[in-house]
């Protein structure tokens, strides 16, 4: 599908999602409550067969956080950046290593890094960070390690 | 102070979900020779059967991510030359692409070449070190020996040319650092004329070899459909039949004017990812060997700003690199540094699928299907 293509499909399933302009692929913004059944739709929905999640990742904007999930199909060769704004406070959004397996690790990863937690996640534990680890995640903006220089 | 008994001791106190009673947990790592680095993974054993394999990650983590907030987009790349050690050229090269998006450069002629040259050189010595340490993971000693003088070969090509043996830096946005050195083509030349030799030598060593057969043949099998579920790339999804080469893919520099055939295998299993990589190799010298007498005149290097500033926006590279798909993504709020960048790592999501591929098979066998999927550590803790 092209990018338009994509476009009237995608707002045809979500009416709700906000497209961004500019970007090499089609941006689309969306409510982090409807992401699993949009999830669900993209992966099984026959003329868009999303079923290559490359690119999973967490964004701290300072005001919020946000989630950015690059799909693309392995049949159509279509690709779609999907976003979902979080709380800063309290960041949760659905996991959907079910769908994808590959994000049950990269969750994990965004998990400690931002501290997003990633509900109905089958083993959301710490990967990288020493086990017992305390204190803000390294990824926020905010953190700073005054013994490990992390900035040059 | 025995140091060992320690280690046990915290690592069997991780948490751990699914073992039952009569299960043997043992850890493999973090210093185990085949593990090829400092890779920690804690093994659910049922005699000798794999029940679980869970990695514990994070023993050489450097934060890069983090520190690439802090540097300039020239800055940045020589950091990721330490990601995947065995493909730093590439690794820069993906990073160049990127900051040439976000800046919309054209790269000169020359230079896409000499790219392309260096990358396949890469490849070439990824895959033929690859080869030596998983013949030496099944039980061969002599191919690491072996593999060591081909690589030696072509880390005195680079050096001659970059001036470093490993993390080369040469990549530069807009172009290479520096023009080639005036004997690289006379090298290169040589060293095809030695490898294409070799090459056909060590393919009657190892792949006709009916131990190493055995022990490779229906080990660690993935289906196409769990290969692209776990966003497996490179010759480790190839082999069970993912069409993933970038390079045909979506192609970057000169690749869509080269004749080469992305490698298909579908047996699934590990021999079927050592011959992708096999016939992987002599693709690449394929490659070297239609640039090596057709490298254009001219400029090696666009000429850049000194200082230079990404337009707001986001950008997103893909190269492919010698164990799958690199990608970079920055996110730029027009400073001269980046706001935030990931980099989607190969080796991070083919390590995802070995527990997968491991279920069920016997521990002797989970050094195999390791040494298959050819995991740079470094690759993955980033």
């Amino acid at each position: 599908m092209t990018r338009d293509e994509l476009k009237i499909k995608i707002s045809e399933l979500l009416p709700s999602a906000v497209f961004e302009e500019g970007g090499e692929w089609l941006n689309v913004q969306i409510d982090p409550a409807v992401w699993l059944p949009f999830a669900e739709q993209l992966r099984s929905s026959p003329d868009l067969s999303f079923d290559y999640l490359f690119c999973v990742t967490g964004v701290d904007w300072k005001t919020h956080l946000s989630m950015v999930y690059h799909l693309s199909s392995t049949n159509y060769r279509h690709t779609l950046v999907v976003k979902a704004k979080l709380d800063l406070n309290q960041p949760e959004i659905e996991s959907v290593s079910h769908i994808w397996r590959t994000a049950e690790f990269n969750e994990r990863e965004a998990y400690e890094m931002f501290g997003i937690k990633f509900l109905h996640h089958p083993d959301l534990r710490l990967l990288i960070l020493p086990e017992g680890w305390e204190g803000k995640n390294p990824m926020r903006k905010d953190f700073e390690d005054p013994v490990n220089m992390i900035k040059l | 102070m025995y140091r060992e008994s320690t280690i046990v001791n915290e690592s069997a106190s991780l948490p751990y979900n699914g073992g039952d009673e009569g299960d043997m947990i043992i850890n493999v790592g973090p210093q185990h020779p085949s593990t090829h680095g400092v890779l920690h993974l804690i093994i659910t054993l049922n005699g000798e059967t794999v029940k679980k394999v869970d990695p514990n990650l994070g023993y050489i983590h450097r934060s890069m991510e983090k520190m690439c907030e802090s540097l300039t987009y020239r800055q940045f790349i020589y950091v990721t030359s330490r990601m995947d050690y065995l493909s730093a050229h590439i690794n820069n090269h993906c990073c160049a692409l990127c900051v040439e998006k976000g800046l919309q450069l054209e790269v000169p002629p020359r230079a896409q070449v000499i790219r392309v040259l260096m990358d396949e050189l890469t490849r070439l010595a990824s895959h033929h070190l690859w080869w030596g340490a998983f013949a030496m993971d099944v039980g061969a000693l002599t191919p690491f020996f072996l593999a060591f003088r081909e690589r030696e070969m072509i880390n005195d090509i680079m050096e001659e040319t970059c001036g470093t043996r490993l993390t080369m830096n040469y990549m530069v946005p807009g172009g290479v650092m520096a023009d080639l050195h005036p004997d690289f083509q006379k090298r290169v030349h040589e060293f095809i004329a030695h490898f294409k030799k070799k090459i056909d030598e060590y393919d009657e060593l190892i792949t006709d070899n009916i131990i190493f057969q055995n022990r490779t043949k229906g080990i660690g099998y993935i289906s196409k459909e769990d290969a692209i579920a776990f966003g497996m790339t490179g010759p480790s999804a190839r082999g069970s039949g993912v069409q993933c080469d970038i390079r045909k893919l979506y192609p970057y520099e000169v690749y869509d004017k080269l004749q080469f055939d992305e490698i298909i295998e579908t047996g699934g299993d590990c021999f079927a990812r050592y011959m992708v990589r096999m016939k992987e190799m002599k693709q690449s010298i394929s490659i070297i060997e239609q640039l090596i007498d057709n490298i254009p005149e001219g400029d090696f290097q666009a000429k850049t700003k000194a200082v230079l500033k990404l337009p707001k926006g986001e950008f997103y590279s893909r190269v492919e690199t010698a164990r799958g798909e690199l990608g970079v993504y920055i996110i730029s709020e027009g400073a001269t540094t980046p706001y935030r960048i990931k980099f989607r790592s190969p080796g991070y999501c083919n390590l995802s699928a070995l527990d997968h591929m491991a279920k069920g098979q016997k521990i002797g066998d989970l050094v195999a299907i390791m040494g298959a999927l050819d995991l740079v550590i470094p690759d993955i803790d980033r």
